[in-house]
C-alpha cells in the first residue's frame, strides 16, 4: 500500500506542473496587465519599474523557472494587489470553501444514494419515477437559478434562513449554499446508483445468493451494496473536482468567502501569483481526493488490490 | 427635459436633507452597507486599489485632507480648519486639525500627510493616487526616484502644513478621495497595515473576511462631536444584483444599488417605490473614435455618428430610463454644465448629408471594441449597430473584458470603443484629459488635439475669477461637442435602494455608494440591533 501511495504521489508531479504551465502561459498571451488594473493614470517609467520589481519583464520561461524554484519550498508567492503572501490568501478561504464543498458532498450522497437504492429495488414503481424526474431536474436546473429560488423561499418568504452571508461559518448560514451547490451532484448520485444497483441485481453472483436461499436483505445488503458502493464511490470522488468548480457561481451569489471568489477577483485584476495559487490548490485537492478514494476501493472490496 | 432633470435632482436632495433636518438623529445600531461591484475587496490597504467597491469601507475607516459635501456639490477641508492661499494660488497653508486621532489613540500631524503624500509617490508601486499627488511640486521627481521627498510639502510645525502647487487649481479635488488616505507614518510602512488598516475615520476595523464582509465599530474619540451615530457598519460584498434584490426586501441589507431592470421593478413596486435615491453622477458614457482610422479623423463623419444614433430611444427603452442624455462631456452635475446646450438630434438624414460630404456616401465599416458591460456595453452596441446599418456604416463587434478594454483604450490599439469615464467633478481637471499635452494613456482616449480648445483649457487653468473660469470652461465643453471626438451617449444616473429607517444618505455625484457615514443613522425601526 505505501509503494502504492509513493507511486501516486510521484504521479502527480508532472499533472501539477503540466497546470502551473498552462495557467502561467496564457496569462503570458491573455491581454490587460496586472499595472492597468492598479492604475490606469501610471506613470511610463513607473510602469516599467513595477514591472521589473514584480519579475513581469522577464522572458516567460525565466518566471516560470523562478516560480517553480519557489513553488518547492512551499511558496505560492506574493501577491501582486494585495501584497500578501499567497499562502496566507489561501489559508483564510480554503475553510469555507471546504465547508461548503463537504456539506453539498454530504446532502448529496445523503439525499441521492438512498434515492437511487430505493428506485433500483422498485423499478419502474411511483417511487422510481418519482426519483427519475428530481435525478432529471437536479441536472438539468442551473445554480444560480436555484439559489435564488431557495434564497426566495427560505429566506424572503418563510423567514428560516438568512439569504446570504458567512456569518459565524454556522449551519444556517451553510445550508441553502451547500444545497444549491449539492442538487446536482445529488441527481447525478441518484441516477448512477440505480443504475449501478439494477445492473448489479442481475448479476450472476447476485442470481447465485438467492438460488442458495440467501434472504434478500442478505442479498443486497452483502452483495449488491458493496459492488455498488464502488461505482458510487468513483461517482463521488469525480463530482469533488466537479463541485470545486460551481462553488465559484455558489459563492458569489451567497458572498460566501471562498477560494472561487478569490480566484474570479484574481484573474480579473491579473493577479497571476494569487490565479496561479488558487488554482494550484484546487488542483492538489482533486488529485488529493482521487487518491483517497482509490484507497477506500481497497477497503470497500477486498478483491481490488495495490501492488 | 434637462431642466426638468435637473428639477428632479435638486427636488430629491431637498426633499432627502429636510428629511434629515425634522429628525433627531439616533445613536446606536448598526448600519449594513452593501459593496456591489465585484466579489471581494481588493485589498485593505485603501492606496494600493482604484476601485470603487474599495472606497465604500474606506470612507468609513479613513479620511483624506478634504471629503466630498454632496450638498453643496464640492470638496470642503475635512483634516484642516483652514487653508490659506499664496504664492499666485499656487501655495495653500493648511491649518490643520488638532483633535484628529488615529485608532491607536495617536494625534495625527503634518508629518502623517507628507509621510502619506510621499508613500503615495513611491515609483515602484504604482499607486493610483498618484494622479493626484502629482499635482504638487517634487511629487513627480520622487516618483522618478529623483529625489526622497516632496519638495512642495513643507511642515511649518505639528499643525500647520506648507503645499505648493505646480498649477493653481482647487487642491479639494485632488485630495478628497479614499485614494488619498492619510496613514499614520508610524504604522504604516508595517506588514500588519494590510492586515489591521489603521486610520482616522469614524469607524475602526473589526474584522474582514475576504469576499464576504468588513465589520467596523464606532470610533469614540472621531473628531465630529457626536458622530458617528451609529455602533458599529458592515458592508457585505454582494455583485450578484438578484441576491441584493432578495437580501433587500427581507431587510438584510441596508441599501442596495440598483441596475436598470431593477429600477423599472422597484418603480412599479408601491412597496418599494419609496425607497429609490438617484443622482446624476460625475460619468460619461461614450462611444471614442479613433483619429488615427482614416473615417474618424474627419469631424463631419464624427457628427455624422451622433446624428445617425437615436440615443433618447436606446435610453428610454434599453437603459429603462437609468441615464441622462449628455449633450457634451461634462455632466449635469459638474459645476461647469452648461443647461443651455441641446443634444445632437437623431437625423439619419443630416447623417447621410454629412457623411456624403466627408466623402463617405457609401459609408465604411468599422471595429467596435466593447465589454459586456449592461448600461454601455454589448446589448448598447447590438442596439447601435442597426441605426448605423441604416446610414451605411457597419460595425463589427470586438467583445472583450472590462478588464482588457481599460488596455485597449489606453494603448490606442482600437477603431472605435463604448466606455464610461469620469467626468467630474472638477470641470477643469475633466476637460484637460482632451488637451493635446495630455498622453492618451493618462485620459487622453480618443488622442484628441486641437489647439482653440487647449488655449481655452490653458486659460481657464489661470483665471482667478471662478465665474470667469466657468466661462472659459463651458466654451471648451461647447467646442468639444462641436468637435464630437465621440458619440455622447449618456451621463450615469445612479439608483440606490435604502431602507426606511436608514437616514442620512447623501446624493454623492462622485459615487453614490460613497456615503460620509458619520451622517447615516437608523432610527428605532432597524432590524439589525
Amino acid at each position: 500500500m505505501l509503494s502504492f501511495l509513493f507511486r501516486r504521489l510521484l504521479q502527480t508531479i508532472p499533472t501539477v506542473l503540466a497546470v502551473v504551465l498552462l495557467v502561467f502561459v496564457l496569462f503570458s498571451v491573455v491581454p490587460g496587465s496586472i499595472v492597468t488594473s492598479m492604475s490606469d493614470d501610471a506613470d511610463p517609467q513607473v510602469e516599467l519599474r513595477l514591472k521589473k520589481q514584480l519579475g513581469l519583464d522577464q522572458p516567460v520561461y525565466v518566471r516560470f523557472g523562478a516560480y517553480i524554484a519557489k513553488l518547492v519550498t512551499g511558496d505560492f508567492g506574493t501577491s501582486f494587489r494585495t501584497r500578501e503572501p499567497v499562502t496566507a490568501m489561501i489559508a483564510k478561504r480554503a475553510w469555507p470553501t471546504l465547508q461548503l464543498i463537504f456539506a453539498a458532498m454530504a446532502f448529496s450522497v445523503a439525499i441521492g444514494v438512498p434515492l437511487g437504492f430505493i428506485a433500483a429495488l422498485r423499478p419502474g414503481g411511483i417511487v422510481d419515477t418519482l426519483a427519475m424526474v428530481v435525478a432529471v431536474s437536479g441536472l438539468s436546473i442551473a445554480k444560480f437559478w436555484l439559489g435564488l429560488v431557495l434564497m426566495y423561499l427560505f429566506a424572503l418568504k418563510l423567514g428560516w434562513l438568512p439569504s446570504f452571508g458567512y456569518g459565524d461559518g454556522g449551519l444556517k448560514y451553510l445550508l441553502l449554499p451547500a444545497v444549491t451547490l449539492g442538487v446536482s451532484p445529488m441527481a447525478l448520485f441518484a441516477r448512477t446508483t440505480r443504475a449501478a444497483v439494477l445492473e448489479i441485481m442481475t448479476a450472476d453472483f447476485v442470481r447465485t445468493a438467492r438460488s442458495k436461499g440467501m434472504s434478500e436483505t442478505r442479498v443486497v445488503k452483502w452483495h449488491v451494496m458493496r459492488n455498488a458502493l464502488v461505482i458510487i464511490l468513483t461517482t463521488v470522488g469525480l463530482q469533488f473536482g466537479g463541485l470545486m468548480g460551481q462553488a465559484v457561481v455558489v459563492e458569489k451569489l451567497f458572498s460566501w468567502p471562498g477560494i472561487g471568489s478569490l480566484l474570479v477577483d484574481s484573474v480579473l485584476q491579473r493577479d497571476i501569483p494569487a490565479v496561479q495559487g488558487s488554482i494550484l490548490v484546487v488542483v492538489l485537492a482533486f488529485l488529493a481526493i482521487n487518491l483517497l478514494i482509490d484507497v477506500l476501493y481497497g477497503v470497500i472490496d477486498p478483491r481490488i488490490r495495490y501492488a | 427635459m434637462v431642466l426638468r432633470i435637473v428639477a428632479i435632482v435638486a427636488g430629491l436632495a431637498l426633499a432627502l436633507a429636510g428629511t434629515v433636518e425634522a429628525q433627531t438623529p439616533r445613536k446606536g445600531g448598526t448600519i449594513r452597507m452593501t459593496a456591489p461591484y465585484g466579489s471581494s475587496f481588493t485589498s485593505l490597504d485603501i492606496h494600493t486599489t482604484q476601485r470603487a467597491q474599495d472606497e465604500i469601507y474606506a470612507k468609513a475607516l479613513h479620511r483624506s485632507l478634504y471629503i466630498w459635501n454632496s450638498a453643496e456639490g464640492k470638496p470642503v477641508l475635512e483634516l484642516a480648519k483652514e487653508d490659506v492661499v499664496s504664492g499666485g494660488g499656487l501655495v495653500h497653508t493648511f491649518k490643520l486639525r488638532d483633535d484628529a486621532y488615529f485608532h491607536n489613540g495617536r494625534k495625527m500631524t503634518a508629518d502623517d500627510i507628507i509621510w502619506s503624500y510621499n508613500r503615495i509617490m513611491d515609483g515602484t508601486k504604482a499607486y493610483p493616487g498618484a494622479r493626484f499627488v502629482r499635482v504638487i511640486e517634487g511629487a513627480a521627481a520622487v516618483e522618478k526616484g529623483q529625489a526622497k521627498e516632496i519638495s512642495g510639502l513643507k511642515k511649518i510645525d505639528d499643525f500647520t502644513l506648507e503645499m505648493k502647487l505646480t498649477e493653481k487649481v482647487e487642491p479639494g479635488f485632488y485630495f478628497f478621495t479614499a485614494l488619498t488616505s492619510i496613514y499614520p507614518a508610524d504604522e504604516g510602512a508595517k506588514d500588519s497595515f494590510i492586515q489591521k488598516p489603521i486610520g482616522l475615520g469614524p469607524f475602526k476595523f473589526v474584522e474582514h473576511v475576504p469576499g464576504s464582509r468588513i465589520v467596523l465599530e464606532r470610533w469614540d474619540r472621531f473628531y465630529k462631536p457626536g458622530k458617528p451615530y451609529a455602533d458599529k457598519i458592515v458592508v457585505s460584498i454582494m455583485g450578484e444584483a438578484a441576491a441584493r434584490d432578495v437580501a433587500f426586501r427581507n431587510k438584510e441589507i441596508d441599501t442596495s444599488v440598483l441596475g436598470p431592470a431593477q429600477y423599472v421593478a422597484y418603480q412599479s413596486d408601491a412597496a418599494l417605490k419609496g425607497t429609490i435615491v438617484e443622482v446624476a453622477e460625475v460619468f460619461t458614457r461614450y462611444m471614442g473614435m479613433n483619429p488615427s482610422f482614416k473615417p474618424f479623423a474627419d469631424k463631419r463623419v464624427r457628427q455624422a455618428i451622433n446624428y445617425a444614433i437615436d440615443t433618447d430611444l436606446i435610453i428610454n427603452k434599453l437603459v429603462k430610463g437609468k441615464a441622462y442624455r449628455a449633450t457634451s462631456w461634462l455632466p449635469l452635475t459638474s459645476p461647469a454644465y452648461d443647461k443651455a446646450m441641446k443634444p445632437y438630434p437623431y437625423d439619419p438624414a443630416k447623417a447621410k448629408q454629412l457623411l456624403t460630404e466627408a466623402g463617405y456616401p457609401q459609408g465604411f465599416e468599422f471595429e467596435w471594441t466593447t465589454s459586456q458591460n449592461e448600461s454601455w456595453g454589448l446589448p448598447i452596441v447590438s442596439a447601435v449597430i442597426p441605426m448605423l446599418d441604416k446610414v451605411g456604416i457597419k460595425a463589427k463587434v470586438k467583445q472583450v473584458e472590462t478588464a482588457v478594454l481599460a488596455e485597449v483604450v489606453r494603448t490606442g490599439d482600437y477603431q472605435a470603443f463604448v466606455y464610461s469615464q469620469a467626468s467630474g467633478p472638477d470641470p477643469q481637471a475633466a476637460l484637460k484629459c482632451f488637451h493635446s499635452s495630455t498622453p492618451q494613456p493618462a485620459c487622453n482616449y480618443m488622442n484628441f488635439k486641437n489647439a482653440d480648445f487647449d488655449k481655452i483649457v490653458d486659460e481657464a487653468g489661470q483665471a482667478d475669477d471662478p465665474a470667469k473660469r466657468i466661462e472659459l470652461l463651458q466654451k471648451a465643453n461647447a467646442l468639444l461637442y462641436e468637435e464630437a471626438p465621440v458619440w455622447f451617449f449618456n451621463y450615469n444616473k445612479a439608483v440606490m435602494a435604502v431602507q426606511p429607517w436608514l437616514k442620512g444618505v447623501q446624493l454623492n455625484a462622485t459615487e453614490l455608494t460613497h456615503q460620509n457615514v458619520e451622517d447615516l443613522w437608523v432610527d428605532e425601526t432597524s432590524p439589525a440591533k
